[in-house]
């Protein structure tokens, strides 16, 4: 029990050890340094804002559409930082890797932490959307806790299993850069999910992503958002991106922890 | 595991795959799927067969030469590497690191990196704040610790890495070559480290080319050659068969050797030694030596003196003792053409065991030109039947004058 004890508290330092380097040297140098962080779905915000609202008009029917579209940029980015990050984390530790032993998941979990507290900054900046385009906030907002912890893992999963790939396959960073931005044009993210015909906005909603981000609008934005249980009917369906989640988490981690013995070696 | 053991290794072996050509790309994968091979593996055996029972307290040392699989060894007992075969008992706090200033990151600052290499240790933030003083102090770098790492020299970051090392709370210490980056005074400092660590009875398990520092610390020690342990028993005794092991090997190379091999010997030649030679190659605890050096004058060119020097280095390249024949007030300044000389010189064996050279020279009087410069011009070793972890071994003689007895 000690032991358990002494290696969750060595593992604990650590981590917050490697968030804080983390996040030093992201913006190191660069002279708005953290607004950055900020900024960036900002401005990927006001792109798509200006495209979808006043090119296209696929936003124009949504209520509060800025706010719904923020909200899927955030969370989005998000999961493309913590994935996008994770894939070389391990090998781009490999000299420490090779010098020290200590827990590996710390090295992923460390990614997934600075992604967080940047996703909660990122809300910061939603709540003053909100507060300007007068959204209102009931107590269903409290549904995006469980959002974001089923947004953590389905990020951390893949996190997981893709920088324990990559120790192996180097061309996997490439590939995953193609599927995130095959993913960003599959989730509804600046499209309306009602604007899919009926028979892909089936499939699309299964994808973890979708039903989160759809969700976290619903509780958040407005109701006039289709949840995965609107469109199958039944409140069951929730279980399958959830499923899907948990499934993806235990699995990747089983393999992350049996591969890990040799990322000194291999990488 | 017997509760004195502080580190029990049993029948670790451990075997690396190279592939020849690593398919670490979809596409190599995907084409070795296809012709349904796996393609060559070539099997490297990085260790073998080895067995160690290091007792609590103990210094140990494991020595041998680069590539014979000690720091395999030592990544395994670390649990870096997993052993393919047997197994590693650990009963202790063991400090996961082998290296110096792992963790360091050249674009964090000093105080940052002391922050993260202490987590990388073990040590909280507070824990940190407490000692930060004595860190920062012990290696002398006051001024500079809100500069960034890669701006400091490299000695500068040895001496950051070694005060954070030493700092390490752990029963079990495993040291990897670190007297081998640092200068002299980073040396003393190691030593000292190493000292305190015997009297707290540490655990150490020290990994080093530095035979006197076998010698002088460890209190065993196991050779390893071609990733098979060759002898583990007392550290003087491993050490000795260390050294005959160079010493064997580096005779058999030299009977080969080209005597006018361009980088070891130059000069202009107006006077060039022709033979030089030594009464015995293989020394034990005779109390002189001597050198036999034949010189001749290739041209007549000379008016000025020649000084002719000799200087025996050891393995480790370091001067041990030499002198010429300006400093024993000889002077050579007549010269015939084609005339012949032989010196003698008797040198007393003061040199302790090992594989020494000698090194030759014919200079002007000033120094300014060198007429040959000759070095390892010959090659011998010493074997010295006591043993002494020091530089040189003189005789020592021994007499008790006088016992006084206590008065009633």
């Amino acid at each position: 029990m000690r032991k358990i004890r002494e290696r969750y508290r060595y593992s604990v330092i650590l981590l917050r050890e490697l968030v804080r380097t983390d996040f030093k040297l992201r913006y190191q140098d660069s002279i708005l340094g953290y607004i950055w962080s900020l900024l960036r779905p900002l401005l990927l915000f006001l792109i798509l804002y200006v495209v979808f609202t006043k090119l296209l008009k696929v936003g124009n029917a949504v209520p509060h559409y800025p706010v719904y579209l923020l909200l899927g940029i955030v969370l989005w980015n998000y999961f493309t930082e913590v994935t996008g990050g994770g894939v070389g984390a391990i090998v781009g530790r490999g000299d420490l890797l090779r010098k020290i032993n200590f827990p590996r998941y710390t090295v992923i979990l460390s990614g997934s932490m600075s992604a967080l507290i940047n996703l909660f900054l990122n809300f910061i900046i939603i709540a003053v959307f909100m507060i300007v385009g007068h959204v209102g906030v009931t107590i269903r907002a409290l549904w995006l806790i469980p959002l974001i912890v089923e947004l953590f893992f389905v990020s951390i999963a893949l996190s997981f299993f893709l920088s324990t790939l990559y120790v192996r396959f180097r061309d996997l960073s490439y590939v995953w850069e193609v599927l995130l931005q095959l993913g960003f044009y599959a989730t509804p993210i600046f499209y309306p999910l009602s604007r899919l015909p009926h028979k892909y906005a089936v499939l699309a909603i299964l994808n973890p992503l979708a039903q989160i981000i759809q969700d976290a609008r619903y509780v958040l934005v407005t109701r006039r958002t289709q949840t995965i249980g609107q469109l199958y009917h039944s409140g069951y369906v929730w279980l399958v991106p959830i499923g899907i989640t948990l499934i993806l988490t235990v699995l990747s981690m089983l393999y992350f922890k049996k591969r890990s013995r040799n990322f000194a070696e291999e990488i | 595991m017997d509760n004195n053991l502080a580190v029990k290794v049993t029948n670790v072996g451990k075997v690396f795959k190279l592939p020849h050509e690593r398919a670490n790309t979809l596409k190599g994968t995907f084409t070795s799927m296809l012709k349904m091979r796996k393609g060559p593996v070539e099997i490297q055996h990085a260790l073998s067969d080895i067995n160690l029972e290091i007792k609590k307290g103990e210094f140990f040392g494991i020595v041998g030469r680069n590539g014979s699989g000690k720091s395999t060894l030592l990544k395994i007992i670390a649990g870096i590497y997993q052993p393919t075969t047997g197994q590693v008992q650990i009963n202790g706090k063991l400090m996961p690191f082998i290296e110096l200033g792992v963790g360091f990151n050249g674009e964090l600052t000093g105080r940052e990196n002391i922050y993260l290499n202490g987590a990388m240790t073990g040590f909280s933030r507070a824990e940190i704040n407490s000692m930060y003083k004595d860190i920062v102090s012990f290696a002398e770098l006051e001024k500079f610790m809100d500069q960034k790492l890669k701006n400091y020299s490299s000695g500068m970051q040895v001496r950051l890495a070694f005060s954070l090392a030493i700092r390490a709370k752990a029963e079990i210490l495993l040291i990897d070559e670190v007297l081998a980056v640092g200068d002299a005074d980073f040396q003393k400092k190691c030593f000292r480290y190493f000292k305190n660590l015997k009297k707290e009875k540490k655990t150490v398990i020290f990994v080093s080319h530095d035979m006197n520092a076998i010698q002088e610390y460890c209190d065993r020690a196991m050779l390893i050659e071609g990733s098979r342990p060759v002898i583990t028993g007392a550290a003087y005794d491993v050490s000795m068969a260390y050294t005959r092991m160079f010493i064997e090997q580096n005779q058999g190379k030299e009977s080969k050797g080209d005597v006018y091999n361009r980088k070891k010997r130059w000069g202009d030649w107006r006077v060039k030694y022709t033979s030089v030679s030594i009464n015995c190659t293989k020394l034990t605890d005779k109390e002189t030596f001597f050198i036999l050096e034949t010189l001749a004058l290739a041209s007549d060119y000379i008016n000025n003196e020649c000084v002719f020097g000799f200087k025996i280095r050891n393995e480790k390249d370091e001067a041990i003792m030499g002198t010429n024949t300006k400093l024993k007030n000889h002077s050579f300044s007549k010269f015939t053409k084609g005339q012949k000389i032989e010196l003698v010189w008797q040198v007393p064996n003061i040199l302790n065991t090992g594989l020494y050279y000698i090194d030759l020279a014919i200079q002007n009087e000033s120094y300014e030109d060198v007429y040959d410069w000759w070095e390892e011009a010959v090659q011998f070793s010493v074997e010295k039947r006591e043993q002494n972890p020091y530089l040189i071994f003189p005789q020592y003689k021994l007499t008790v004058q006088h016992v006084s007895q206590p008065k009633k």
